[in-house]
């Protein structure tokens, strides 16, 4: 196909898009089931249309790859490189952010139910927690990697520090988030510190530590690639990203981008459903 | 559970000051194994007592003492005004304000892009339908990824400086505004709304008089997240361009050459600028709320 024709048609495959999105949102449908398929359907053919848009336009006009390859190219790329993208992935993600995240998260969750048991403690964490998290904590990447050495240890620090914080202020909240009667409910039963915190004031704190997790998730990774800029082993995401950005190969870095969306994203999904499975009592997901 | 500012003083202050204490007693303990190997190389015997002051003031230490920080921040800051050169190239001011500018733009962008996106998603199906799901995605992104391409490839068809960056800011400062917005829009009730019918308000009148108003309020809130995370964008992309000028340029430049302490100011600098933009910015949203009348924002 040349070039011209490839324009040509992601600009009807837009249009065909768009008309058919127009109708679709028009619909609505009583059957659950054909919803949920049209829920999902609208946002995928937005998204196929802007991608088929990109090659047009890319290929159709031949703009420079430096400054923007077609979809196809960085398809091709990825194919092409699945040992590296796999190394760098277990560098940057397996090994820093993993350990970073889960370090981090729990560090921040048993400080948080410390914290609460004294109110003097709550008063003087909440304003700073809050104060912290408004902060631009990736600015201590180079000190980590000072402290810590090139290797992913200090990729980890930084995303310790990272997801400390929004962790501990969304635990700390939602420790104070069950009602009073519930409380009094337990005192009636004599359940003892560590039993209500188990069976009522932890579950109802449960929306907000999925929340404080899933902000982490994303955190966690930009932490950990931001590091690497500041020095690294010749292997990792933030690495490749720099050093190819340098060599102009965009391609490569619009492929560790994709690698990059596809681990965030799925992380976030899986940490959704588990929201969904661990909190099915809240009104956000009844039905 | 809102905690009241006064009543949360003296706890602030007290962990304020444990903190203190424990980055004191931190930059002893990590700073002394220097002090020790350096007295051992040329033969020395010494003792705790000397070794302590030693960790205070060292030239390139592991970790600042807070005084050494502060002391660096004002030669940066207050002196160089004193000396009147304000904006020379050594101070602070000079690289907090080619960050702050960056910031602010990228804010102001985002804001406008954010703000116009929720009022196409309110008023159409369509949007709402096909867009709300890829906003969402999109920060699941470790967007701050892309900033070295952007800004190398900006460069290279000769757009550099200040608008890369603003674009790094915009990015990360849309998304809150955006999903605020959409909350405030739809936020009137659907009596008001109703009643808004019933005086047979077109479309962009409900829009004027009644979401716009209603959704301030979720604005200001989404706005004060935005302010923060222009500020991260400005500074993640100053790290590509070379360590030239900005905050996140000293924080490069500081990590090339070892120098902790600078390291440290520009930290510190950062931090105080992120405090007071989020401020600034809850200060204003306080004021316009009041003079509105305007009710407090659920989220």
């Amino acid at each position: 196909m040349s070039d011209t024709t490839v324009l040509i048609v992601a600009v009807l495959f837009w249009l065909g898009a768009w008309y058919a999105n127009n109708r679709l949102a028009a619909l609505t449908p009583q059957n659950e089931r054909t919803k949920f398929a049209i829920n999902l359907l609208i946002p995928f053919l937005f998204g196929a249309s802007l991608l088929a848009l990109w090659e047009g336009i890319t290929r159709g006009f031949s703009v420079p790859t430096v400054l923007l390859p077609p979809p196809s190219m960085i398809w091709e790329r990825i194919t092409n490189s699945v040992p590296i993208l796999w190394a760098d992935f277990v560098q940057t993600y397996v090994k820093a952010v993993l350990t970073g995240y889960i370090i981090g998260c729990s560090l921040g969750f048993l400080i948080a139910i410390l914290v609460d048991r004294s109110p003097f403690f709550r008063a003087g964490v909440m304003p700073i927690g809050n104060l912290v998290s408004a902060l631009p904590i990736i600015g201590i990447a180079p000190i980590m990697v000072m402290w810590f050495g090139f290797d992913w240890q200090s990729k980890a620090a930084v995303v310790v520090v990272m997801t400390f914080f929004p962790m501990l202020v969304n635990t700390v909240a939602g420790l104070a988030a069950a009602g009073q009667m519930e409380r009094d409910l337990m005192n009636t039963y004599a359940a003892s510190y560590w039993q209500s915190l188990v069976k009522l004031r932890l579950p109802a704190a449960m929306p907000f530590i999925f929340n404080a997790l899933k902000i982490n998730s994303t955190l966690a990774l930009i932490g950990a690639i931001v590091a690497e800029f500041f020095g690294t082993p010749i292997v990792g995401m933030g690495f490749r990203i720099s050093a190819e950005v340098g060599r102009l190969n965009i391609d490569m870095v619009w492929a560790q981008i994709f690698v990059a969306a596809l681990a965030g994203s799925l992380s976030y999904g899986a940490l959704s459903l588990l929201e969904r499975s661990v909190t099915f009592w809240h009104p956000s997901n009844r039905r | 559970m809102k905690i009241k500012p006064r009543n949360a003083f003296v706890p602030v202050l007290t962990i304020i000051t444990a903190i203190i204490a424990i980055w004191y007693g931190a930059a002893v303990f990590m700073n002394a194994p220097f002090e020790w190997d350096q007295a051992e190389r040329i033969g020395k015997e010494t003792n705790w007592s000397a070794v302590v002051p030693a960790t205070m003031d060292q030239k390139r230490p592991v970790l600042p003492a807070p005084h050494q920080v502060a002391e660096e921040i004002w030669k940066t800051t207050g002196a160089m005004i004193e000396k009147g050169r304000p904006f020379s190239k050594r101070s602070l001011i000079f690289h907090a304000w080619v960050t702050l500018s960056a910031t602010l733009l990228g804010f102001a962008m985002g804001t406008m892009l954010g703000i116009l996106l929720a009022v196409g998603i309110v008023h159409s199906r369509v949007l709402d339908k096909s867009m709300m799901p890829w906003i969402i995605t999109s920060q699941t992104i470790p967007i701050l990824a892309l900033a070295p391409m952007l800004i190398v490839v900006l460069n290279a068809v000769g757009v550099s400086g200040l608008f890369p960056k603003a674009v790094i800011s915009t990015y990360l400062s849309f998304f809150p505004v955006a999903v605020g917005m959409v909350k405030g829009l739809r936020s009137p009730e659907t009596m008001h709304l109703d009643l808004m019918k019933t005086y047979s308000a077109s479309r962009a009148e409900t829009f004027w008089k009644l979401r716009l108003p209603a959704s301030i309020p979720f604005l200001f809130t989404s706005m004060k997240i935005a302010i923060a995370a222009s500020l991260v964008g400005a500074i993640v992309g100053e790290l590509p361009t070379g360590a030239v000028s900005g905050l996140g340029a000293r924080l490069l430049a500081g990590s090339y050459f070892g120098q902790t302490i600078q390291i440290w100011s520009a930290l510190i600098v950062a931090a105080i600028m992120a405090g007071l933009l989020v401020a600034l910015v809850g200060w204003v949203g306080k004021i316009v709320s009041r003079r509105m009348g305007a009710r407090e924002a659920v989220a």
